[in-house]
């Protein structure tokens, strides 16, 4: 258990004054503290003046491309937590966004409940990677990670290898969107045909899912990736 | 414009000249007497003076002929440079007509107003290219010798014996704005011929000496000061019309030149033209067409054609009536016309015919006492023309031989008749039969068949009836003079016979052209679609006419060929530069025209009141005109008709189109004040709980402010559905859908479409039943994820709370259907493809969630744009509705279980 530390800062960077007024509200609420930019420039003389713990990004910059913020700031070598802020019918620039360094995104209109999900998912991960905790639990589902049994409600459920491969990465990163080609990458070794992922995630359902065809647990982001519910 | 005290205006004729001369360039004729008198100097002294004086003047053509003098004034002057034309192996050099057009000078000199352009150049006469550039408004120089007026050619030609050929119609020196003369007494122009100042081209050394003889030179040069001076009489008296001043108008004479096939009638129209010009009177040359005239051969009526040109040329009337009498039709047309002088060419004809039928000139003067008739003595034999071996009454045809057998055979059939009844008949009844035998034959087959007929028939007749039998001889003097009245009785009876027949079968040719016009016309009335207007006209114009042709409209811009019997599609280039002329000019061009003789086709302008709408173009195989005057007419009664029926279609078509432009308007508006009520609605509810929370916070309780803020939230969120709905409907539009097909499991499409709609779909029971064997389907996942929220979310909308909504998906053969069902009250039968539809919202009597009829119409877009079908229909098993979509099984599709295992 992390003992609380002092208060996370956020770097809001979005040129619309109305929300960054309500994320100021309602993270502040939250206990982060905010630090604020409305353009590219702005944003990496805070970035860089004031190392920010999480970085909140709007993609629709009017003067800066978000993409290049994002490659400014994995390219300065750091790992700070990003979510971006898109369009709805944007999925390429999601799916480029997240394959530049970003860690996940939220779909405009949203609910601050999504937004704060996201950022919890997104610390968890960072917090986490000074070791991986030993079980996995959320809803039916428990995944001893270290002796590799998975049970759904106490009954052991056999995967095959690449499954319980597949399944592994989701919890690693829960709560997170993870793009297709990056798993495809990570647990195929190399990035071929989505159709096998989408077999194998069909799979999957059948195998931890109460409902199959009403998943709960791990949850398409149709156009981008898959994503693991996390545990809150 | 005066209009004084007295009340006079001026005539209104005159004022249209003018206003008509205001957009024209200026044209300045340089006359002489003779070549070698100075005009191209003369020109180009007072071309330098306007030079001088500021104007921009360029060479367009000046002929120097290697005088110094002359070569030296054209230096300093912008030249514009020839146009090379290829003709017979040689490269010609012509004045470059483009060139000048398009550098637009304020004056251009153009030399030898009367010069045959080389063949291929645009227009066949230097005077023609000369119009073009005075009617868009440049200043033209030109020079003339007096014997190239066409008027005056013939007196020329009889004055010097020499003939020239290349001549200006006097129309256009009388619309010249200036003539000078350039004067040079005959002896100077002797001298100067000896110095060798003067050109000539090749001619036998006896003519030019006979030529500038000086008894020939003054009376050349009194023609032409004679010819100058009645042209300034006409100025003066035009200036006098237009501005309304009285003077001693001549009293108003009508001059008709009567002409016919013979040679002496364009002689006939000079002549009338000149005595027009003494009188100050308008004149005219008439043609009438009789049954004779259909005999004529193709020579005789181009001669005719040839000779009504030369009038209009002239500046006469031409015209072409029909009548069954020569003099009727003459003096029918003088007295509707109130002529007061037939000038009318001397005949020639046998002694014979005179005496029997009077000549027509006498037949005028007869029956025409208030007419002055002139009687035109003979030209001069002319020099012989090579192709001339006609003789003075035209060539006639002479029917088949056919026709001679058969009237043979008719009076061999009387014979027989004859021999078999004589006993009982007198052989003064015998000769009738052989009369009835020649008035058949003159019936049916003309004259000269019928001529035979009497021949065969006295000599039968003698042979076989007259004592002594069977010999030519005759006893009694009494038989013999009853045989020769017979022959005449049968040649004049004959004669009238033909002439009669001839008559009736003009009549009936005519009657049948009428006939076909009129069912011609009827056909039009009825025609609805331009491209059978048009199939039509050029079918009939071609049957009638025994022609090719083509039909040409215009086509954003340029012409294009739309129709053509038979069917033609392509034409020459230099058939299109005619066409392209004759759109643009709104007169006739190629062959056989004034303008780009060489193309292949005769284009006419079809014209309405309101202006030409598209071009006729006509060939056929053999060589000479193409029309004859008759013909003419018959064309130019079909493209009117013709003309008139396709703008009546354009009209059509042109209504149809504004009718449709308003009713699109209509449904606009409809539309945006729909769309602007169904956005504001959410908006309306969201500001009100907005700002009752804002000022009545204090007073409301948590629920209550719950309730708000729940309102507040619901409604952005239909809202962002309406929005997000508009947008997909605009790019499907504008065809803005980038489809992304992947492999798509349709199992994890269903199931975050339903994760997507689960607010939606909180109120109701929702059932999935899936195949297991589900293969994977080439889709955009995206697109069939809003197609079934929408399908969701509709079936949300018009079902009852509580009640189910169930999706299933099945394989059926090389398809895999998804199905939504749902408890509502179903769609009425006529709606259900309306539905999908733009903006299309069944009426329900309460309705209780509106939406912006967009939904459907957007699955029906994305899923026809991933390859599938969807349809609505009614629940079989009870009351509700079912949305089917069908999808392709793409080929190789892996069945999952295949892969895993």
């Amino acid at each position: 258990m992390t003992a609380p530390s002092a208060p996370l800062r956020i770097l809001v960077i979005d040129d619309e004054p109305a929300i960054r007024r309500f994320l100021r509200t309602s993270l502040g609420a939250e206990g982060y503290r905010i630090l604020e930019a409305e353009d590219g420039a702005k944003a990496l003389e805070a970035f860089r003046r004031d190392a920010p713990d999480v970085v909140v990004l709007d993609l629709g910059l009017p003067d800066a491309d978000g993409f290049d913020i994002i490659t400014h700031i994995r390219g300065a070598g750091s790992n700070v937590p990003i979510i971006v802020l898109s369009s709805r019918t944007d999925e390429t620039g999601k799916v480029r966004a997240l394959d530049l360094g970003a860690d996940d995104y939220v779909t405009k209109p949203f609910g601050m409940d999504e937004l704060l999900a996201r950022l919890r998912a997104a610390l968890r991960h960072r917090l986490q990677q000074q070791g991986e905790r030993p079980i996995f639990r959320k809803d039916d589902l428990a995944v001893d990670l270290v002796r590799r049994i998975v049970t759904v409600r106490d009954v052991e459920v056999k995967l095959s290898p690449r499954e319980y491969d597949l399944l592994r990465l989701l919890i690693a990163h829960a709560g997170k969107v993870l793009t297709h080609k990056f798993i495809l990458r990570e647990v195929w070794g190399s990035e071929t045909d989505v159709q096998y992922l989408r077999i194998y995630i069909r799979a999957l359902r059948q195998k931890i899912e109460a409902d199959p065809e009403r998943p709960q647990l791990i949850q398409t982001e149709q156009g981008v990736g898959y994503r693991l519910r996390a545990p809150d | 414009m005066n209009d004084d005290a007295t009340g006079k205006r001026p005539s209104p004729d005159a004022l249209l000249e003018q206003a008509k001369r205001e957009g024209r360039g200026r044209l300045k004729v340089f006359l002489g007497a003779a070549p070698g008198v100075g005009k191209t100097y003369e020109m180009l002294m007072q071309a330098r003076q306007r030079r001088l004086e500021g104007t921009d003047v360029v060479i367009g053509v000046v002929e120097t002929h290697g005088r110094v003098e002359t070569e030296m004034l054209t230096k300093g002057f912008e030249t514009v440079p020839k146009k090379r034309i290829p003709y017979k192996g040689r490269v010609l050099a012509e004045m470059d007509l483009d060139a000048i057009l398009q550098r637009r000078p304020k004056l251009v000199l153009v030399d030898e107003f009367a010069h045959t352009n080389v063949e291929g150049s645009r227009h066949p006469k230097r005077y023609m290219d000369v119009e073009e550039l005075l009617d868009v408004g440049i200043d033209v120089y030109t020079t003339l010798n007096i014997q190239h007026v066409e008027s005056l050619n013939d007196v020329v030609a009889r004055i010097t014996h020499v003939q020239v050929r290349e001549t200006v119609p006097d129309s256009l020196i009388d619309r010249a704005d200036d003539i000078e003369v350039v004067d040079l007494t005959p002896d100077d122009l002797i001298q100067r011929l000896k110095e060798g100042k003067v050109y000539v081209p090749q001619q036998a050394e006896r003519a030019i000496r006979h030529y500038f003889a000086p008894g020939n030179l003054t009376a050349l040069r009194e023609l032409a000061l004679r010819r100058t001076a009645q042209r300034v009489d006409d100025q003066m008296l035009d200036y006098m019309r237009s501005h309304a001043i009285e003077g001693p108008w001549p009293a108003s004479d009508r001059i008709l030149a009567c002409i016919n096939e013979r040679r002496d009638s364009r002689g006939l129209v000079r002549y009338a033209r000149r005595f027009a010009d003494r009188l100050h009177a308008p004149w005219g040359a008439i043609h009438v067409e009789t049954g004779s005239s259909s005999r004529l051969s193709e020579k005789a009526r181009d001669r005719i054609a040839d000779t009504l040109r030369l009038a209009e040329k002239l500046g006469g009337v031409a015209v072409t009536i029909p009548a069954d009498d020569t003099v009727d039709g003459i003096i029918g047309y003088a007295r509707d016309n109130n002529v007061t002088h037939l000038v009318i060419a001397r005949a020639r004809r046998p002694i014979w015919v005179e005496f029997l039928r009077g000549s027509t000139v006498q037949q005028l003067v007869k029956r025409a006492p208030d007419i002055s008739v002139h009687v035109i003595a003979e030209e001069r034999k002319q020099a012989a023309r090579g192709d001339d071996t006609e003789s003075e009454s035209g060539q006639i045809q002479f029917p088949a031989l056919r026709a001679y057998l058969m009237s043979l055979a008719l009076v061999v059939a009387a014979l027989g008749l004859g021999l078999a009844l004589q006993r009982s008949l007198g052989i003064s009844s015998v000769s009738l039969i052989f009369l009835t035998a020649i008035l058949g034959s003159a019936v049916a087959y003309g004259l000269w068949p019928s001529l035979l007929a009497c021949l065969v028939s006295v000599l039968a007749y003698n042979f076989f009836f007259l004592p002594p039998l069977y010999s030519f001889t005759i006893a009694d003097p009494d038989n013999f003079v009853a045989l020769i009245v017979f022959a005449i009785v049968a040649v004049i009876a004959s004669n009238i016979t033909a002439r009669m027949r001839a008559q009736a079968v003009t009549a009936r040719q005519r009657a049948k052209a009428t006939e076909d016009l009129y069912l011609f016309s009827r056909k039009l009335a009825g025609i609805a679609t331009l491209d059978d207007l048009l199939w039509a006209t050029a079918f009939q114009m071609a049957s009638m006419l025994k022609l090719r042709v083509v039909l040409l409209l215009p086509d954003e811009g340029t012409l294009a060929v739309r129709s053509g019997y038979p069917p033609e599609d392509v034409l020459s280039d230099a058939d299109l530069a005619a066409a392209k002329w004759c759109w643009e000019n709104n007169r006739s061009a190629g062959r056989g025209a004034d303008t780009l003789p060489g193309a292949r086709r005769f284009f006419m302008p079809m014209r309405t009141g309101r202006g030409a709408v598209g071009v006729v173009g006509l060939d056929n195989d053999r060589e000479g005109p193409l029309l004859a005057p008759d013909q003419r007419r018959l064309l130019e009664a079909l493209a009117d008709q013709a003309a008139v029926a396709i703008e009546r279609i354009t009209f059509e078509r042109d209504i149809d189109r504004a009718r449709l432009t308003t009713e699109t308007e209509r449904l606009r508006t409809a539309l945006l004040t729909s769309i602007s009520h169904d956005l504001r609605t959410p908006l309306a509810s969201i500001l009100g709980s907005a700002t009752s929370l804002r000022d009545y916070r204090r007073d409301l309780d948590d629920a209550a402010q719950a309730e708000l803020i729940g309102t507040i939230q619901d409604e952005s969120e239909r809202l962002n559905r309406f929005i997000s709905n508009l947008l997909d409907m605009t790019r499907l539009e504008s065809g803005a859908v980038a489809l992304n097909a992947e492999a798509t499991d349709l199992a994890d499409v269903i199931g975050s479409a339903l994760r997507r709609a689960g607010k939606v779909l909180s109120t109701h029971t929702v059932s999935v039943a899936l195949d297991a064997a589900l293969p994977l389907l080439k889709v955009d996942a995206v697109l069939l994820e809003q197609v079934l929220f929408n399908l969701l979310d509709n079936a949300a909308k018009y079902a009852p709370e509580g009640s189910e909504i169930r999706v299933r998906a099945e394989v059926a053969g090389a398809l895999v259907r998804v199905e939504v069902y749902d408890e509502g009250e179903g769609i009425p039968p006529a709606d259900l493809e309306h539905i999908f539809d733009k903006f299309y919202r069944v009426h329900a009597a309460d309705r209780k969630r509106a939406g912006t009829g967009l939904g459907l119409a957007i699955c029906r877009g994305f899923v026809e744009a991933m390859g599938g079908t969807i349809v609505a229909s009614n629940r079989l098993d009870r009351k509700g509705a079912v949305f089917t979509i069908a999808l392709p099984v793409p080929a190789g599709s892996a069945d999952q279980h295949e892969i895993v295992t």
